[in-house]
């Protein structure tokens, strides 16, 4: 028996709806964002739509259905209970979207701080465009040097920086389940892989208090840790994210 | 204004030359040089508050109204240019008079670009006089000359669009193709002088630390972000006026009052449609340098684009540039019921369609997502372990170009619908197809997996260029291959013009509309992250506007833009089929009436 078109197309979407369910949410354990979810449906739709409609005969099949329910006398019944349930069906769904909840707010906070041009840090005017890690030239000059520099930061790391962003430095510290934002993650592409030394000289100096204003609210825990650690401890801490983690910081030059 | 002191520095060195020699000239240029004030430092006091209209909106609308129009303006001459050749080239009229047609929409689109254009000038004049005062202090010979242009432009463009039938034929067609070559010498050149103001506000140069111009208006001009500037928006004009005569013919062939104005529309139409695929399918990777160039000269405002406040208007960017290339699909798919012989094709359509859409999916997936409490809990942090990574650029660019390759796939099984090889060798040949297609997409895959997530960022970027010309590759040879196929091939039957449902013509509006709000956006974008600085870092802005609005706030503005522009467009639109109508009254004039 050949399946109608239009049910074709509803499977077709519902298939493609409950595939992102069991693959997200069941098989590999993380969820998928209901705000995603509906883009990736709005879309699907559309593809759909479009496959089932570029052929004008094809396009008359999948709307017969439609177009029968609608003039065909003999449906009559069947059209006065699609035409009671569909707007109820809606109203229904339009109530249950927009009904107060006990849920706390989203936060839709912007994640990726755009740094100052300058920062003051460590009593002086910085230029964040054009400073470098000074001690970044001794990895070529003098690979030795280099990794006991590489430790003595990963030890700084460990007294200070692990209890948030983890031991793997994956954001899973002991304290990360009670922050909100959660640490950051430095073994995700999407992080300190993505940016410049100087970038995360800023952060780590000026922490939550040193955020832009542009993108309030800003309500980070990270302490200010130009107050607890010296200028050449927070490079050598820089140098040990880069290395642990095996991303290298963004560059404009080829090594 | 510095032009009065520039006539008398002038006259001073002429004198001085007939006076006193080479020494005497020198210095008094030097002295001229040293003239050139610091930007000024600005208090709220500076901005003129005028019948409590808001000096950015009004700014702002204008600017985008001027620009939408001059796009329109700049792209259309260059196709009609390129139809125009074809035309003399095959001899083929209907090129000729399609040329003429498309020409004749934008002659009245040229006068409302000059009237926003004067309406933006006097604007910024208004409202911001002491930026207009210090930018004409730096650019007062580019001002100069692009009034000078701009006249030229227009002196060419009547004589190019009235003397159309006039021109024709031998030498006389040679010398219209001249002036159409002239009007798009003008035109780009006009674009490139004012893409040097807007990009000397985002880096600035020819300029110290207190904003002292240095004297060098070729240093001004040549800043970091021109060339990147002029080679997105050369490319994207291109695009855009494309579709716009594309919803003209649309507009056309859905008010067409028999079969063969018809088909003369759908004909229109679907050219249309190619001049703006041809230009849409490199315009992501000028977007990628552009981008790519503004992380390079500024941290902050690449992280502002990219990944900060703008990051959400950059989702809404990536949704309606997938928006076009769907629509342009739906539009070559439809067209393809104007041949008899499409069937042993359209097969494949459904799985074009799975992989664009799945492109599509990953190319506008947000690297930061919109979670709710639940969600945020569940998954530990606002990153997604298997989503997150699709969320930045190297599977943005594997997807788009992906997305590049298969709507050349539709547009190759369009070409191919109504003809059938003759040539022995074409299992042979498809079978090389099939290849190249299939080693470009596993190029393409391996050099945004590996590059993209396995080294660093320099790699990272720079894997964008072979990814781009591995997609070039299999465009090229593939259609070239297709060409040796089908040599002396034999169509099915007569391409049925006109045989193309209603539809398909929503698609082109949809690509217009889609275009129209995506440069709003961008340009807003591009414009906002300059943030609280007229010129960055050299000039502040203290005016009462000088924060950033909301997404919410900017989008409605773009969109009410969009809205005007539209409803311009329309009046274009209605303008050109007016002129074509007349009416006979009957018994009104003096001879009718004996």
């Amino acid at each position: 028996m050949k399946i109608p078109r239009l049910l074709q197309a509803v499977l077709v979407l519902a298939a493609v709806y409950f595939g992102f369910i069991l693959v997200f949410d069941i098989i590999l354990d993380a969820v998928i964002p209901s705000s995603l979810l509906a883009m990736y449906m709005f879309f699907a739709a559309a593809g759909v739509f479009m496959v089932f409609t570029y052929d004008e005969e094809q396009t008359r099949e999948l709307v017969a259905p439609i177009k029968a329910l609608v003039e065909d006398p003999s449906k009559r019944p069947w059209r006065n209970i699609v035409f009671v349930i569909l707007p109820l069906a809606v109203g229904g769904g339009t109530y249950m979207q927009m009904q107060p909840s006990f849920e706390a707010p989203l936060e839709l906070r912007t994640i990726h701080p755009a740094p100052p041009s300058t920062a003051k840090i460590y009593g002086k005017r910085v230029n964040l465009l054009k400073l470098e890690n000074p001690l970044r030239k001794i990895e070529k000059e003098d690979p030795e040097q280099f990794r006991e520099l590489v430790n003595e930061g990963a030890a700084v790391y460990i007294r200070n920086c692990q209890y948030c962003h983890g031991d793997k430095l994956d954001g899973k510290g002991p304290y990360a389940d009670g922050l909100n934002p959660t640490p950051l993650n430095f073994q995700d592409v999407g992080t300190i892989a993505q940016l410049q030394e100087s970038y995360l000289f800023w952060r780590i100096t000026t922490g939550g208090p040193g955020l832009p204003k542009e993108a309030a609210p800003w309500i980070s825990s990270m302490p200010v840790w130009q107050d607890f650690l010296k200028e050449d401890e927070v490079w050598k801490v820089i140098l040990f994210l880069y290395d642990y983690t095996g991303h290298r910081p963004r560059s404009w030059e080829h090594e | 204004m510095n032009r009065p002191r520039f006539i008398l520095g002038f006259l001073i060195a002429v004198l001085a030359v007939a006076f006193g020699g080479f020494d005497a000239l020198a210095q008094e240029v030097q002295e001229a040089i040293a003239a050139f004030a610091p930007a000024p430092k600005l208090t709220a006091a500076d901005y003129p508050t005028i019948a409590g209209v808001n000096s950015r909106i009004a700014v702002w609308i204008f600017a985008q109204l001027h620009l939408w129009f001059a796009a329109f303006v700049l792209a259309v001459p260059i196709f009609v240019f390129i139809i125009e050749v074809i035309g003399m080239k095959t001899r083929d009229k209907r090129y000729d008079d399609m040329a003429y047609e498309f020409i004749k929409v934008s002659i009245t689109a040229y006068s409302l670009t000059a009237i926003l254009g004067g309406g933006l000038l006097f604007s910024l004049i208004l409202f911001y006089p002491h930026l207009f005062n210090y930018l004409s202090t730096i650019f007062s010979e580019t001002m100069f000359y692009y009034a000078l242009l701009f006249f030229a432009e227009s002196a060419i463009l009547y004589i190019y669009y009235y003397g159309w039938h006039w021109l024709q034929g031998g030498f006389k067609k040679w010398v219209h193709l001249t002036l159409g070559l002239g009007l798009n010498a003008v035109g780009t050149t006009l674009m490139l002088l004012a893409n040097a103001w807007l990009t000397f506000m985002m880096s600035p140069a020819g300029v110290d630390a207190a904003g002292v111009f240095s004297g060098d208006g070729w240093a001004a001009i040549h800043n970091f972000l021109w060339n990147p500037i002029n080679i997105h928006r050369f490319v994207a004009n291109i695009a855009y006026g494309g579709s716009i005569v594309g919803a003209y013919a649309a507009f056309k062939f859905l008010t067409a009052s028999g079969p063969q104005e018809r088909a003369h529309y759908d004909w229109m139409g679907y050219n249309a449609n190619f001049i703006a695929i041809c230009a849409l399918l490199p315009l992501p990777f000028a977007g990628y340098y552009l981008a790519a160039e503004i992380y390079a000269y500024s941290q902050q405002m690449g992280i502002t684009l990219m990944g900060g406040i703008f990051a959400w208007l950059f989702i809404i960017q990536a949704v309606l540039i997938g928006t076009l290339f769907l629509s342009a699909n739906y539009y070559l798919w439809c067209g393809m019921g104007r041949s008899d012989g499409a069937k042993r094709y359209t097969k494949y359509i459904k799985y074009i369609a799975i992989v664009l859409v799945g492109a599509f999916l990953v190319w506008f997936t947000p690297h930061t997502l919109v979670l709710t409490n639940e969600e945020l809990k569940a998954l530990g942090g606002p990153y997604h372990k298997i989503l997150g990574p699709l969320g930045i650029m190297p599977a943005k660019n594997t997807a788009v170009n992906v997305m590049i390759i298969f709507t050349a796939l539709s547009f190759m099984f369009y070409r191919r619908a109504n003809k059938v090889a003759t040539v022995s060798w074409v299992n042979a040949g498809n079978a090389i197809q099939v290849a190249l297609f299939t080693a470009g997409i596993a190029n393409i895959m391996f050099l945004g997996i590996y590059h993209g997530y396995f080294t660093n960022t320099v790699y990272k970027v720079a894997a964008s260029i072979p990814q781009v010309l591995t997609t070039v590759l299999v465009i090229v040879g593939s259609i070239t291959l297709d060409s040796f196929i089908y040599k002396g091939s034999r169509e099915v039957a007569p391409l049925h013009w006109g045989r193309i449902p209603g539809r398909a013509q929503y698609a082109l509006f949809l690509l217009a509309v889609a275009f129209t709000w995506l440069m709003g956006l961008m340009g807003y974008i591009r414009s906002g992250i300059r943030q609280h600085w007229h010129v960055v870092d050299i000039m502040r802005d203290a005016s009462p506007d000088a924060f950033t609005p909301t997404l919410g706030f900017a989008a409605n503005v773009v969109s009410v833009a969009a809205i005007l522009f539209m409803a311009m467009v329309i009046f274009v639109f209605w303008i050109a089929q007016v002129s074509g109508n007349k009416t006979l009254p009957s018994g009104y004039w003096k001879e009718m009436a004996t």
